[in-house]
């Protein structure tokens, strides 16, 4: 990482670590939970755009993911099992193994049949859980209370914070390791040309797989912070809209971006929340805005600030992140790459 | 079981895929001929369902109201086609889920401020409101056998449509090779706009007519896109034939699987366990059947590229 880009990760940092001390002083309480909520978002944008972004699959079932670590939280939780340390890596394991078991099947397809099968899996896991009445079925699940952990309790809103905060910066930093390894770099070769990457000998249909059952996995932590966060649980985390605003955090943000996933969360989050106090029709204005991105920023806002960022962007060459695909003549990105 | 009931969610089932190839059919010209995944497909069929009932509310005629709702969502169609849709084709899929994501909200929150946010009734015709006798021991709603033949006529013309007609043969090209239809001196743009404003009304269609049956209201689009979605699927994208049997298909299996599946669990496991697995495999059946096709046919059963 160049120092430029450094610093300002540094700078936002700080500023999220400040936040929850600064925020009482301006009467901003109420903020803290609303930026703790972006934080698990980011974390499940991140994880999406492992695969989209990095791996160049179009999942459109992430939602799944994230419910159902967010029902091992809550089923955990109904059974007596409230400890944190338990319950997390269990929600974890619980949506890989998922992803692990749905990207087996899903792999075998291409293109938009791959957009579809995904979602298709995202339906039946989304139906199972709507029939499953003793768990709240369609209404959903109240949890008792947060999971514990030692030494901290989620019940104090700033403690959650930097609980959430932490997590996010430790997987930020192994999503930037990972991406920048040799399993990242081969990941980003697939998604450039299987073909190529199958005939020099990788195993693409393993790294894939890999990918989305890691990607799978961070999501079901995310699910299992959402669960602690809203105390309570439904089939509606698994809609297929949900899996698709995720989709669209990652688009927004800018795909195969670094930080894209977390832009996006950020953007989406605070837009819906403005346009909330603003009007009672707020898809709309949602909607037009989403249109202007579409055509005024096709790499998304990552991709229209990089330049204010600089540095390097391995996943962001011009030709091969999907988005910017459709203009290759596009030469104002990669000016901006090798900046100091 | 008898042979009666069996007779009635076979005809529930078939009058369900007939209104899923309505909505399937346009769904996968658009997406076989012009390379668009559109979302928005299902906020066309909204849009039907609300103009008919407005419709029908002013005029007490729910033939005027079937006839408006198509020709209204066609134009709406094309004007959506040369406003947006038209821009997006030349970018990837990525950039369309976004774009017609875009549209589903906007179309979302029209439909809100026009008719407000709770369901409108959209009442069915006097006429058709009663039963008919099909056989001795097996009566029938009239209106949904007025579906059912209506979604066959329509059907059956737009077979002829394709098969017959001169516009067909280059919708047919399109879908095969769009580039080589261009190169063969298709003009293609109209192509597009023609079929995408066909795609709108046959989806208006299907909203009016099944408006009746079902709740007219905001987000109504969103669930049966999916359902639509896993139709062209199963068929193939951009194969008539395949929306036909893979629409054919998902509204038997929907129906038998909701009609048959818990009695049938009852036979082999006990009661408790019988009734609450038994509505969740109807539930997602039609996706295990999707998934089940792809994994051994990953184009669908009836490709339209070779």
């Amino acid at each position: 990482m160049d120092r430029r880009s450094l610093y300002w990760t540094l700078l936002l940092l700080l500023a999220l670590v400040a936040f929850p001390l600064v925020a009482p002083l301006f009467e901003l309480d109420f903020y803290v939970s609303f930026v703790r909520r972006i934080l698990i978002y980011a974390l499940a944008a991140t994880s999406l755009n492992l695969v989209l972004g990095y791996g160049g699959m179009v999942a459109l079932g992430h939602a799944a993911f994230i419910g159902a670590g967010a029902y091992a939280v809550g089923m955990l939780g109904m059974g007596g099992v409230t400890s944190g340390l338990v319950a997390w890596p269990l929600a974890m394991l619980l949506a890989g193994a998922l992803a692990l078991v749905t990207g087996a099947i899903s792999l075998r397809t291409r293109g938009v049949y791959f957009i579809m099968i995904t979602l298709a899996f995202a339906q039946m896991v989304y139906y199972v859980f709507i029939s499953l009445r003793q768990y709240g079925g369609e209404d959903g699940l109240n949890l008792a209370g947060y999971s514990m952990l030692p030494g901290l309790d989620l019940a104090d809103d700033r403690s959650f914070y930097y609980l959430v905060l932490a997590l996010f910066v430790l997987f930020s930093w192994l999503f930037n390791r990972l991406v920048a390894s040799r399993f990242g770099t081969a990941l980003q070769g697939i998604r450039e040309n299987a073909g190529r990457m199958e005939a020099l000998g990788y195993p693409v249909y393993r790294i894939k797989l890999v990918a989305f059952t890691l990607s799978g996995a961070a999501a079901g932590l995310a699910g299992a912070l959402l669960a602690n966060h809203n105390l309570f649980v439904s089939p509606s985390l698994m809609h297929w809209t949900q899996s698709a605003n995720l989709l669209i955090m990652v688009l927004v943000g800018g795909i195969g971006l670094r930080y894209g996933g977390v832009a996006g969360a950020a953007v989406m989050l605070t837009l819906e929340e403005i346009l909330r106090l603003w009007t009672e029709y707020w898809h709309l204005p949602l909607g037009l805005l989403l249109l202007a991105v579409v055509f005024g920023a096709p790499r998304g806002l990552a991709g229209l600030l990089g330049p204010l960022f600089g540095g390097r962007r391995e996943g962001a060459e011009p030709p091969g992140a999907p988005m910017a695909a459709a203009h290759p003549a596009d030469p104002a990105p990669s000016s901006t790459r090798n900046a100091p | 079981m008898t042979y009666t009931l069996i007779v009635e969610q076979l005809l529930n089932g078939l009058q369900f895929g007939l209104m899923l190839f309505l909505i399937a059919a346009g769904l996968t010209l658009v997406f076989g001929i012009m390379d668009i995944m559109n979302l928005a497909h299902g906020s066309l069929y909204m849009a039907g369902a609300y103009v008919a009932a407005e419709t029908m509310q002013r005029t007490g005629s729910f033939a005027a109201a079937v006839l408006v709702a198509a020709l209204a969502t066609g134009a709406v169609g094309a004007l959506l086609e040369l406003v947006l849709i038209r821009r997006l084709a030349v970018r990837d899929h990525l950039a369309q889920v976004l774009g017609t994501f875009a549209v589903i909200l906007i179309a979302n929150d029209l439909v809100k401020m026009i008719w407000g946010p709770a369901p409108v009734m959209l009442n069915l015709p006097a006429a058709l409101s009663g039963p008919v006798r099909l056989l001795p021991d097996l009566m029938y709603p009239a209106y949904r056998l007025l579906i059912i033949a209506l979604g066959l006529a329509v059907a059956a013309g737009l077979y002829l449509f394709v098969t017959r007609t001169r516009a067909g043969v280059l919708v047919r090209a399109g879908a095969s090779n769009r580039q080589m239809a261009t190169l063969m001196g298709v003009r293609v743009p109209l192509l597009f706009l023609g079929v995408f404003s066909l795609g709108a009304a046959l989806a208006a269609l299907a909203g009016a007519l099944l408006g009746p049956v079902t709740a007219v209201q905001v987000g109504m689009g969103e669930e049966i896109l999916i359902l639509v979605l896993v139709c062209i699927v199963i068929g193939g994208i951009g194969s008539i034939r395949g929306a036909f049997a893979g629409a054919l298909l998902v509204g038997m299996v929907d129906t038998a699987g909701r009609a048959f599946l818990p009695a049938l669990l009852r036979g082999f496991f006990p009661p408790d366990v019988a009734s609450s697995v038994g509505p969740t495999l109807a539930a997602i059946s039609i996706y295990v059947l999707m998934a089940g096709i792809l994994v051994f046919r990953p184009s669908g059963l009836f490709p339209a590229r070779g």
